[in-house]
């Protein structure tokens, strides 16, 4: 589905990403581990084309995205679920999941919320209303995420879906990021601190100082890896 | 002793409407983009401008078209600001973005070539500007593939292009002289006479409502009113606040930000030809006249706090009235002469005075609301 091959990523001149190497393969869920500041969060601005990489190729379903910007990434089936959530404050819930429509092509949108995305949360049919900048933390998690499910994407890129947020959410979090993929058969790049959540994957890259380090088989995945790629 | 204070507030919200119906525009825009647009009040001019060839052409016809062709105006006058804001996004303000300060001074290099452009506009520029722009679409369409795109044979090709124009339109001036190097407006300021249905008034007790009044401060409502509902109503509209509060994710969404950028700013600017519409039926039409309206509307949109419509209305109408209490000479006369403060208000008894004034409560008011009057609330902001 998603190919990244030899990435190179500078700030200014400090080299952030070396020679990135990735592959999400379609249908299959891929986690991304690494401690903070390893360059994961850059890794997924770049291939959503929020940043430019100075080398290399990023190809979605064999073609190469690169020349993209970021709306017209979206409309080829990326959905994203940033890190800090990113919910458009100052716009109602409805409004906010409404937007997630604009990453279908032209013709197929309706202005109906399909009902799958209150199914997988519940919580914010209850919010239809209210402002997305006054929801919670975990809400607005949730809200990102069916935002990026209302795209009908193919390739689902979420950053730290469990970034500040209490157990139980994390938990129906995480459910309804399986059920996506098993209903919907949508592809997953995910990166996450959260072991359990990391458990869920089908595959894993580990990252380090800005180059993938070690790759796998996510059930392959030792603790020693663990140690030595995630823990402090 | 109160018509004359009806008078007053009556006048304060006329002009409090053209400068809100100003100010919307580069509130919108401001909001979006970040954007000081310096040419906003150049846009109004051409709106002004835009009414007077109109009257010129079906005015002219008399009878139904003298009476009507404000309606046809008001249309053409918005679509031809609206076009000319779409030029200086695309031309000027897009490759900008994120350079505020740059954006100031192009946009204001920009309002002078356009007061200029209009001072001095004959049948001779405009068929080499004409001939100018058809060679640089020939160039696009059918040289410039079949050599390769050479960036450099581009630029050589419209430099080239806009040599051969202006001299083909200087020796067309030569050969016909005046016929078509005569200005088409000139320096002078030009009228816009108002049909005769808006010349009158409605009388209301012992004094007359104008009827142009009337119709401005009609208009101004049936625009905000417009504009509420396309930003809060139609999916435009949606994506259009979308990008103000957060662009880089509207675009990760799919929203074609470059696009929602280019159609606020056509919109925000085709209002500006609206309000040139309604100056242009309070006094004389001239190419100074966006300089006039452009630092009170600027005032409108900071002192009612950035990217809010509400705001920005109470902010007009009060600006407007104060303006107008103040340069009206209401004030001494209301006193008396015994009070100690009638030499004060009759020193700033003019339309400039009352502008130093108006400024100045600005200032005080700046100082203790820095964010205007309706500052943004809520955990959005908090954060």
């Amino acid at each position: 589905m998603l190919q990244v091959a030899s990435l190179d990523v500078y700030y200014g001149e400090s080299h952030i990403l070396r020679s990135v190497d990735l592959t999400v393969p379609p249908g299959q869920m891929v986690c991304l581990i690494g401690r903070n500041g390893v360059g994961k969060t850059t890794l997924l601005k770049t291939i959503m084309g929020l940043i430019h990489p100075r080398r290399g190729s990023i190809t979605l379903k064999g073609e190469s995205i690169l020349s993209l910007s970021p709306d017209q990434r979206a409309r080829q089936g990326i959905g994203y679920v940033p890190q800090g959530r990113e919910i458009i404050p100052r716009l109602t819930v409805e409004e906010n999941l409404l937007l997630g429509l604009e990453a279908r092509p032209r013709g197929s949108r309706s202005t109906k919320i399909p009902p799958e995305i209150f199914e997988l949360f519940p919580v914010l049919k209850t919010m239809l209303s209210r402002r997305g900048g006054d929801l919670s933390g975990g809400q607005q998690q949730q809200l990102a995420i069916g935002r990026a499910l209302m795209g009908q994407p193919q390739l689902l890129v979420l950053d730290e879906p469990t970034e500040g947020i209490q157990p139980s959410i994390i938990l129906e979090i995480e459910a309804a990021v399986r059920r996506i993929i098993e209903s919907q058969g949508v592809s997953v790049l995910l990166v996450e601190q959260h072991l359990h959540f990391v458990r869920q994957a089908d595959f894993y890259y580990a990252m380090q100082k800005g180059g993938i380090v070690a790759s796998g088989l996510t059930q392959n995945l030792s603790q020693d890896v663990i140690q030595q790629f995630l823990a402090v | 002793m109160l018509s004359v204070l009806l008078d007053t507030l009556f006048d304060g919200i006329s002009i409090g409407s053209v400068l809100l119906l100003a100010a919307l525009g580069l509130a919108i825009v401001f909001g979006l983009m970040g954007v000081i647009n310096m040419a906003h009040g150049e846009l109004m001019m051409i709106g002004a401008y835009t009414m007077y060839l109109v009257q010129n052409s079906f005015g002219g016809l008399g009878g139904v078209w003298f009476e009507s062709y404000i309606f046809l105006a008001l249309p053409t006058a918005f679509l031809v600001a609206a076009l000319g804001g779409l030029m200086l996004e695309r031309w000027v303000i897009r490759y900008l973005y994120g350079r505020p300060l740059e954006t100031l001074l192009a946009t204001w290099g920009v309002s002078l070539i356009l007061q200029q452009f209009v001072r001095s506009v004959n049948w001779a520029m405009v068929i080499g500007l004409v001939l100018w722009g058809a060679l640089i679409l020939t160039g696009r369409l059918l040289v410039w593939p079949r050599w390769g795109n050479l960036p450099w044979m581009s630029r050589v090709w419209v430099i080239a292009a806009g040599a051969l124009a202006w001299g083909v339109g200087a020796l067309a001036g030569e050969r016909f002289g005046l016929a078509l190097e005569e200005p088409w407006f000139g320096a002078e300021g030009v009228d816009v006479n108002a049909p005769d249905w808006l010349q009158g008034g409605i009388p209301l007790g012992d004094f007359q409502l104008p009827a142009s009044r009337l119709f401005i401060i009609s208009l101004t409502s049936i625009c905000l009113l417009g504009l509420y509902l396309f930003l809060q109503k139609s999916p435009w509209g949606l994506r259009i606040r979308a990008v103000t509060q957060n662009r880089s994710m509207s675009a990760c969404l799919g929203i074609p930000t470059g696009t929602v950028d280019a159609l606020t700013f056509a919109l925000g600017s085709g209002l500006a030809g609206v309000a040139g519409c309604a100056v242009s039926l309070l006094g004389s039409v001239d190419p100074n006249l966006g300089q006039e309206y452009i630092v009170n509307t600027f005032m409108v949109v900071v002192v009612g706090g950035v990217g809010n419509l509400v705001g920005s209305v109470v902010a007009a109408m009060t600006i407007g009235i104060l303006q107008d209490l103040f340069s009206s000479g209401i004030l001494p006369l209301l006193l008396g002469d015994k009070n100690p403060l009638t030499g004060f208000f009759n020193f700033f008894a003019t339309d400039s005075m009352a502008k130093v004034i108006v400024f100045a409560l600005i200032i005080i008011f700046l100082q203790v609301r820095p964010a205007g009057m309706f500052p943004q609330k809520g955990r959005s902001v908090d954060a």
